[in-house]
């Protein structure tokens, strides 16, 4: 599914944000990313799809080599790729409906298959009845339920999430955990970066922990690992 | 991509030129007093390009012979005229069909002079090109039997040489000016889309390619030249309706004339609504390449 070989990032600032990362993920698995601010979890997501190009390495995600994909390439890639942020970047001037089909729409899917698509992902993450609404009109938690619908309405095989519960409060957020874990069990790999180390020690899952461009670890069901 | 997508890019450029309402009016006005400026001076420029072509085609070398000389003699220098490079065209002209023309264009007062005949027989002499008749009269005034080869000398070559220049400077200016516009343009799109940042942003995140991002600002940038070639399109034709019909009667069966009011007003409104329309579409074309990059 995904795999990365001795990636390595340099930024033009000089900052090296990834020094040989090295890293496998199965179809299907939830990955946490776990390391102290500015140690390269971002640059590690954001490789993923393809907003940051490595300077060395190979990452492949899906069969395709990212390293060596071409930019007009790169939205065929994100197709199957969902983004979830941590600042949910949704559209304030359109309804919660409408930001969520603005996905399919750019993607010039059929208008009976985005009514479609669009009702069974609110469905999910359980705000049908709030489809009309504008995204200032609901909750932190609410706006990032609907930002999760987004990057899931075009049936992705892989969700990357980042922090995305770093805005919310602790009750909201095992909301938005509950709905990751139900796209996981869809069978979706769900890459996930956070600082919610209750969360991690919690659900348990893969934890990848990142330090200064390197994994420093990388274990099964395991521990958020720092003081927070 | 789909006619259906065509229709929302149609819908999305329509929605964005509403809601930048006062930016949308700027940009037209830009592109407006532009357009103006470039009709004009290309409406000036085309015409000044005609009565140079008229001057230059009504240049030519008068070749007076001696009086008395014989019929060979004649004949010999035509052949020789002929032979000269550049020449385009000989005639010749009895000095009683020159009395006659003279009468034509004078009045019947010059008939007195039927019973002595003071003018010359002449050959009219008229070059390929309008810049060598100076050489081709200084060729001819050589020969044996010509009295006098004459044109307008300095005074034509002086008028040369300022419709060369002014054809140059009014090139440049038009140049200066569409490039004027199309930075005008560029920055007021530029604007809407810093407005629309995120929208991109995020288009892009879902897997939009550059060109279902671009199309509904190139064409928000079509209307934009559409709508600032309209006054100017007005402006000119009615200007050259009116100049026409004053100028067009005072040049009766002169020479000079200006350019006819159709095809031409429609082939300058055409132009200006193609400058119109490219530097819209190019400059809000140029404007989005950078947002492009996420």
């Amino acid at each position: 599914m995904i795999e990365m070989k001795d990636v390595y990032k340099q930024y033009s600032n000089g900052v090296m944000a990834a020094n040989g990362f090295n890293v496998h993920i199965k179809q299907g698995e939830f990955v946490y990313v776990v390391g102290p601010s500015g140690a390269g979890k971002s640059t590690f997501i954001k490789m993923m799809y393809r907003e940051e190009r490595p300077s060395k390495g190979d990452i492949i995600v899906n069969g395709i080599n990212l390293a060596k994909l071409k930019n007009s390439r790169v939205p065929y890639l994100r197709r199957n790729v969902g983004v979830v942020f941590q600042d949910f970047k949704l559209l304030p001037s359109l309804t919660i409906y409408e930001n969520i089909a603005f996905a399919l729409e750019v993607i010039e899917e059929h208008p009976k298959q985005i009514k479609k698509r669009v009702m069974e992902v609110l469905d999910l993450v359980g705000l049908k009845h709030k489809a009309r609404m504008l995204p200032n009109e609901l909750s932190g938690g609410e706006q990032q339920r609907v930002s999760i619908a987004r990057s899931i309405v075009n049936t992705p095989k892989l969700v990357i999430a980042d922090e995305p519960t770093g805005n919310l409060d602790p009750e909201t957020s095992w909301d938005i955990m509950n709905i990751l874990e139900d796209i996981s069990n869809r069978g979706t790999t769900v890459i996930m970066a956070t600082h919610n180390r209750e969360i991690v020690n919690t659900i348990k899952h893969r934890v990848i922990a990142i330090e200064n461009g390197r994994i420093v670890r990388d274990e099964q069901r395991g521990d958020y690992g720092y003081e927070s | 991509m789909k006619a259906r997508t065509y229709g929302r890019h149609l819908r999305e450029s329509f929605k964005s030129i509403g809601r930048n309402g006062w930016m949308t009016f700027a940009s037209v006005s830009a592109v407006t007093v532009t357009l103006l400026l470039v009709g004009v001076f290309m409406v000036l420029m085309l015409n000044m390009n005609k009565v140079a072509t008229d001057i230059e085609k009504d240049v030519e070398v008068r070749v007076l012979l001696e009086i008395g000389t014989e019929k060979a003699q004649v004949e010999e220098i035509d052949k020789k005229i002929n032979q000269i490079s550049g020449v385009e065209s000989v005639e010749y002209s009895s000095k009683e069909e020159e009395l006659q023309n003279l009468v034509k264009d004078l009045g019947d007062d010059f008939r007195l002079f039927e019973q002595d005949n003071p003018l010359y027989d002449v050959f009219i002499v008229k070059a390929e090109d309008p810049r060598d008749t100076g050489k081709i009269a200084a060729e001819v005034s050589k020969y044996e039997g010509v009295n006098e080869a004459l044109y307008g000398e300095a005074k034509i070559e002086r008028l040369f040489n300022v419709l060369e220049m002014s054809r140059n400077v009014g090139l440049v200016l038009i140049i200066g000016l569409l490039f004027t516009a199309m930075f005008l343009i560029s920055n007021t799109i530029k604007i809407t889309i810093v407005a629309r940042r995120r929208e991109i942003e995020i288009m892009k995140l879902v897997g939009a390619t550059n060109w279902f991002v671009r199309w509904p600002f190139i064409l928000e940038g079509l209307w934009l030249g559409i709508l600032g070639s309209i006054i100017p399109i007005a402006l000119v034709t009615t200007g050259y309706y009116y100049a026409y019909e004053f100028i067009k009667p005072k040049l009766q069966n002169h020479f000079i004339q200006i350019l006819d009011f159709t095809p031409f007003i429609y082939q300058v409104n055409g132009l200006i609504l193609l400058m119109g329309c490219l530097i819209g579409a190019w400059g809000s074309f140029m404007s989005v390449r950078k947002f492009l990059k996420v």
